[in-house]
């Protein structure tokens, strides 16, 4: 390629990036704006709770415990090297409140409920719903897209609660069931070294932010979906892939600034 | 293609209209028009711009260049709200009905009167029976619109579209699809619409001898012009390209009676 052919195509990416950035810009503002004018939508709310946050409560539940109990083992069999089995229970607990806990519940999320909101609404746009809604001089933004990404916001901090949840009684499965570590070792190591306004209010932050990153990019990438098969099937695709990975280098900056706040 | 002013009271006006996707030219200077109160039909190849032209008119895509009216209302360029304002004039009957799948039937047709009217819930129902009944469609009001046929979901999707009382209703390819027999109900209803309430229509179709029994209007998009007229003076045009557009898709007993004069007998 040409030196001018190299300049064209960085001009016409960086154009492209900035008109991304530009259109989820503006997607965002009209989101917050549906978001917190009235009507507010509370049936379809309730509605995509269900359909996000209860039909996800399974597979979160279980994974959880699953992580809970690799943990527990893991944790004990390491600790035991050095003496300090009884720290299983802080190391457990801080791993999954402070990160394994946000994190792996908002990828599971994505890759549950994100993908089918992004695959549902670029549906919408291939079979012209959204355009039938707005030739009937109704928002789409406000009546579609403001309740799912509000819905996932909501359901996130729940879920990631129940995965923290599970995940413990995994470990404690583990540790005390069937390593034979003390059930009053492991509990007050776990509530000796948590600290509520830390940890805990660090993992529901970032509960609430990788929520806000998935709904948003979930409904943005099926909003502005090609009308075509393809472009459902890209849509999904680049909601696990966009949020997964926006998740992970979020999850850096939140913990980096919740660490600067401390 | 047409230029200058209709001999006819336009109620849709296209003015030097440039649109194109990409490198893929649609309209290069696209002069035409409707007229109020009748029923029109949009004739030409696959690509030659027909649903475009209902999208442009429904301000859903936006021109490169010129202007479109609605009645006096400008089109392009009209911010969101304004548009919603024009909108409220305007139905539209889609290729695949857009209903919302998660809706059934009746929630569907509520969805505009919740949104835009202050309707008791009972007045509501009573609208949506009398609207669905006089589409032909009864008890069906509970279905999602995936256990409707094709021909009942295009005529439920057509209830939606008159519900607000619509000055002009847009179809496009309203017959694609269906059954002889669904067709002619199809057409024998916008037939209906446009003479009991006097509903500007435009009709996109490739179903040609359909559209022309319908049509007391015409126009035919062909590469880098247009041909607007009465669809019988079009199919007796001399112009090449207009005749050969006719004699490739339309077999001529089918042009007579209109639906509008079978409605009328």
């Amino acid at each position: 390629m040409s030196a001018s052919g190299v300049v064209r195509e960085i001009g016409w990416r960086t154009l492209s990036v900035l008109a991304e950035l530009g259109g989820m810009l503006v997607f965002t503002i009209a989101f917050l704006k549906a978001a917190v004018t009235p009507p507010l939508r509370g049936r379809r709310f309730v509605e995509e709770i269900y359909n996000q946050g209860f039909l996800s409560l399974i597979i979160v539940c279980i994974s959880g415990l699953a992580v809970g109990m690799v943990l527990g083992l893991q944790g004990y069999n390491t600790l035991v090297r050095f003496g300090a089995e009884g720290s299983l229970g802080t190391v457990v607990g801080l791993g999954l409140i402070r990160e394994l806990g946000p994190v792996l519940t908002a990828l599971l999320v994505v890759g549950r409920a994100g993908s089918a909101t992004a695959a549902e609404i670029a549906s919408m746009v291939t079979s012209e719903q959204l355009d039938g809604l707005r030739m009937m001089s109704i928002d789409p933004i406000e009546i579609v897209v403001a309740p799912k990404a509000l819905a996932l916001i909501f359901v996130m901090p729940i879920l990631t609660t129940l995965f923290v949840l599970f995940g413990l009684a995994g470990a404690y499965f583990i540790g005390v069931g069937l390593m034979g570590l003390d059930a009053g070792i492991f509990i007050s190591g776990l509530k000796s070294s948590i600290r509520f306004s830390d940890d805990i209010g660090g993992c529901f932050f970032k509960a609430l932010i990788f929520g806000f990153l998935a709904g948003l990019i979930a409904t943005y990438r099926g909003y502005n979906a090609a009308p075509t098969a393809a472009g459902v099937s890209a849509a999904t695709t680049s909601t696990v892939v966009v949020t997964s990975v926006a998740v992970l280098i979020g999850d850096y900056f939140v913990t980096a600034l919740w660490g600067f706040r401390i | 293609m047409m230029q200058g002013s209709p001999a006819y009271d336009a109620h849709v006006r296209f003015e030097h209209v440039r649109m194109g996707f990409g490198t893929r030219t649609v309209f290069e200077d696209l002069v035409c028009g409707f007229p109020r109160g009748q029923i029109s039909v949009l004739l030409g190849g696959s690509g030659s711009g027909k649903s475009t032209l209902l999208r442009l008119l429904g301000g859903l895509i936006r021109p490169a260049a010129g202007k479109i009216f609605v009645g006096d209302d400008e089109v392009t360029g009209a911010p969101e709200p304004t548009l919603y304002q024009i909108r409220s004039k305007i139905g539209m009957l889609f290729q695949g009905g857009a209903l919302l799948d998660s809706l059934t039937v009746f929630d569907n047709l509520a969805l505009p009167l919740r949104e835009h009217s202050d309707l008791s819930e009972d007045a509501i129902t009573e609208t949506i029976r009398a609207q669905l009944s006089a589409v032909g469609l009864e008890k069906i009001d509970h279905l999602l619109p995936g256990q409707l046929s094709g021909g009942m979901l295009r005529r439920a999707a057509l209830a939606r579209a008159i519900l607000r009382e619509p000055e002009i209703l847009l179809c496009d390819e309203p017959f694609s699809g269906l059954d002889p027999s669904s067709v002619k109900r199809i057409e024998m209803l916008l037939a209906k619409v446009n003479q009991e309430r006097g509903i500007t229509v435009l009709v996109v179709s490739h179903h040609i001898a359909s559209t022309l029994r319908l049509a007391d209007h015409a126009l035919l998009l062909l590469p880098g012009r247009s041909v607007e007229g009465k669809p019988a003076d079009l199919h007796r045009s001399e112009d090449a390209e207009v005749a050969d557009f006719f004699d490739e898709d339309l077999a001529i007993d089918d042009v007579t009676p209109t639906a509008s004069e079978t409605l009328g007998s």
